[in-house]
């Protein structure tokens, strides 16, 4: 494939997976469970691994995860909230695998520069998405305290999700179709888990440009501040 | 449970000439390096032992998950931030597969955490020492996997084989996991001035904690006799002591970095490196619960657990109801 890559779509792209591992390698040694120590940080793996082929796409993958400020970065919001308790953790993961399988599943169809990744990269998020809705199953099925958290959880990250369906340049995806096909797949998994379809709106002035046009929400600083601070503290080293 | 409550029935009906003979049986196929299964007889102690050992391994594989993992957020390139995240996640995965080989002598995974939660088990005393800079990553990675692995690779022919048959395969991700330590040294020892004095001093603070990990001098050891009658140990701590000192010195000259002892030197005669006195005293300090992360660790172990506890529950709650569906189904 001689298409070059549009540098808005990879970074899109690039940073949703960066941001989103970044958040689940903090989980680490704090997991509910020693199975879910291993299957967070094997989704956490499989996202850093993405974002590593995507920025390389369109520069140096460390300088571009590294060097740049807040604002430069093109992830959606949703993927930089922090990670609650588990049961945010778990919708945050349900609202974006079903978006990225189904972004991937229409890139990996066609033949633009990003549909050999995509391929690759569809059958891991079909396993992210399988794990994220047997954990929405458990939690919103499970006791009375754990369906009243993933109500609060899926509530509180339902106006995250109407940003995730704004056209990215350089990607030629049917973002209408999308946006139908994540809300009836999310819902059913809702209604078998129990769970309410949230009533909120899924965007509004709060997200004004928001994350793909580089405005962040304001944990994402703090938890750049954390991840650049020791390659930015020795300028021009190799590690 | 079942296995050890099966195991008691048994025995119990025996006459005592039938237990002395399983015992004989037992103590042949031990000095003729055969393997014990989980079905076999074994002498109630000797089962007590493996439990203590094996749980003490697994819980030091979910404890050592946390120094390390205080870089993952950190890490500062790409490449070390995933090598990193899969050690760590390595390391979860160690701490399944023996918390899985003990549950073959009749214990749980709850009853265990129950017991490292409350203080009654112990970890590794290595993992109450701090992370304080990158370099310590490399230096746990070189020295403490390095450590276990010499105390390790003799458990790969353990007399209980299903600990024998974890630690094969645990090995060879400790094995990698000492290489990618080594190899981030490296880096940092032929890097900036900073960087290789970052190496250095993580060195200084983790090479006699490491020396450390393979237990009192041999005759102060107070399992190790029985324990290599028995074959679950192989060498006394002493000499896989001396084996890790002999495999590290060459290794610390080709990283270009020093290590913190004056009296280290080639000991034509004896074949090995001689080396300087260990403070004993700061061993029993920090197993006694002075170091300075015990505290830290326990309590984000515990908090862990009791946080993830709704999420335990809630998992439970759904199979219960899951299954009663399923026997609606068919009735």
């Amino acid at each position: 494939m001689t298409t070059t890559v549009p540098t808005a779509a990879a970074l899109a792209l690039g940073d949703d997976a960066l941001v989103l591992s970044h958040r689940l390698g903090e989980w680490a040694g704090h997991a509910p469970v020693l199975e879910e120590e291993v299957a967070l940080a094997n989704i956490a793996l499989d996202l850093l691994g993405q974002a590593r082929v995507l920025l390389s796409t369109v520069g140096d993958e460390d300088e571009l995860a590294y060097l740049r400020e807040e604002r430069a970065f093109r992830n959606l919001q949703l993927v930089e909230q922090p990670n609650g308790d588990f049961a945010h953790t778990i919708v945050r993961q349900l609202y974006f695998s079903a978006y990225q399988h189904l972004l991937y599943s229409q890139l990996a169809a066609g033949d633009g520069p990003f549909a050999g990744l995509a391929a690759k990269a569809v059958k891991e998020v079909a396993y992210h998405r399988d794990h994220a809705g047997q954990w929405t199953l458990r939690l919103g099925d499970g006791t009375d305290a754990s369906h009243e958290r993933m109500v609060r959880a899926c509530t509180a990250l339902w106006r995250f999700t109407g940003e995730m369906f704004q056209p990215v340049d350089g990607l030629d995806v049917d973002w209408a179709g999308m946006d139908t096909a994540w809300l009836e797949s999310v819902e059913a998994v809702l209604r078998r888990a129990t769970l309410p379809l949230p009533e909120g709106p899924r965007s509004g002035a709060w997200s004004a440009g928001a994350g793909r046009q580089g405005v962040h929400t304001e944990p994402f600083g703090r938890m750049l501040a954390e991840m650049q601070h020791l390659h930015r503290s020795h300028p021009g080293a190799s590690w | 449970m079942a296995t050890a409550a099966a195991h008691k029935a048994y025995g119990t009906e025996e006459e005592h000439a039938g237990t002395a003979a399983y015992e004989r049986a037992f103590d042949a196929a031990v000095a003729a390096d055969g393997r014990i299964e989980p079905r076999d007889w074994m002498p109630d102690a000797y089962r007590a032992t493996l439990v203590r050992q094996m749980a003490q391994h697994a819980h030091s594989e979910i404890i050592g998950m946390q120094p390390e993992a205080n870089w993952i957020t950190r890490a500062p390139s790409l490449r070390r931030k995933a090598i990193l995240m899969a050690k760590v996640q390595d390391e979860a995965g160690h701490g399944l597969y023996l918390y899985s080989a003990a549950e073959t002598l009749g214990t749980s995974r709850e009853e265990l955490l129950d017991k490292l939660h409350s203080g009654r088990q112990k970890y590794s005393s290595i993992f109450n020492y701090p992370t304080l800079t990158w370099a310590d990553v490399g230096a746990i990675g070189w020295l403490v996997d390095g450590a276990a692995i010499t105390n390790q690779v003799p458990l790969c022919r353990c007399s209980y084989g299903p600990y024998a048959r974890a630690m094969v395969r645990i090995c060879k991700e400790e094995s990698f996991h000492q290489r990618q330590g080594y190899e981030l040294l490296l880096a940092l020892s032929r890097g900036t001035p900073e960087q290789h004095a970052m190496a250095q001093d993580a060195v200084d603070r983790w090479w006699w904690p490491s020396l450390m990990m393979f237990g009192p001098p041999d005759d102060e050891s107070a399992h190790s006799a029985q324990s290599m009658t028995w074959k679950i140990k192989r060498h006394s701590n002493d000499d896989l002591r001396q084996r890790f000192v002999d495999i590290c010195v060459p290794q610390a000259e080709s990283l270009g970095l020093t290590l913190p002892d004056p009296d280290l030197k080639w000991n034509e005669e004896r074949g090995h490196y001689d080396f300087g006195p260990i403070d004993w005293t700061e061993f029993k300090e920090v197993l006694k619960g002075n170091g300075p992360c015990n505290e830290q660790r326990l309590t984000q172990r515990r908090k862990a657990h009791e946080e993830g506890a709704w999420v335990r529950e809630a998992a439970a709650a759904y199979a219960a109801k899951h299954s009663d569906d399923t026997k609606a189904e068919q009735a």
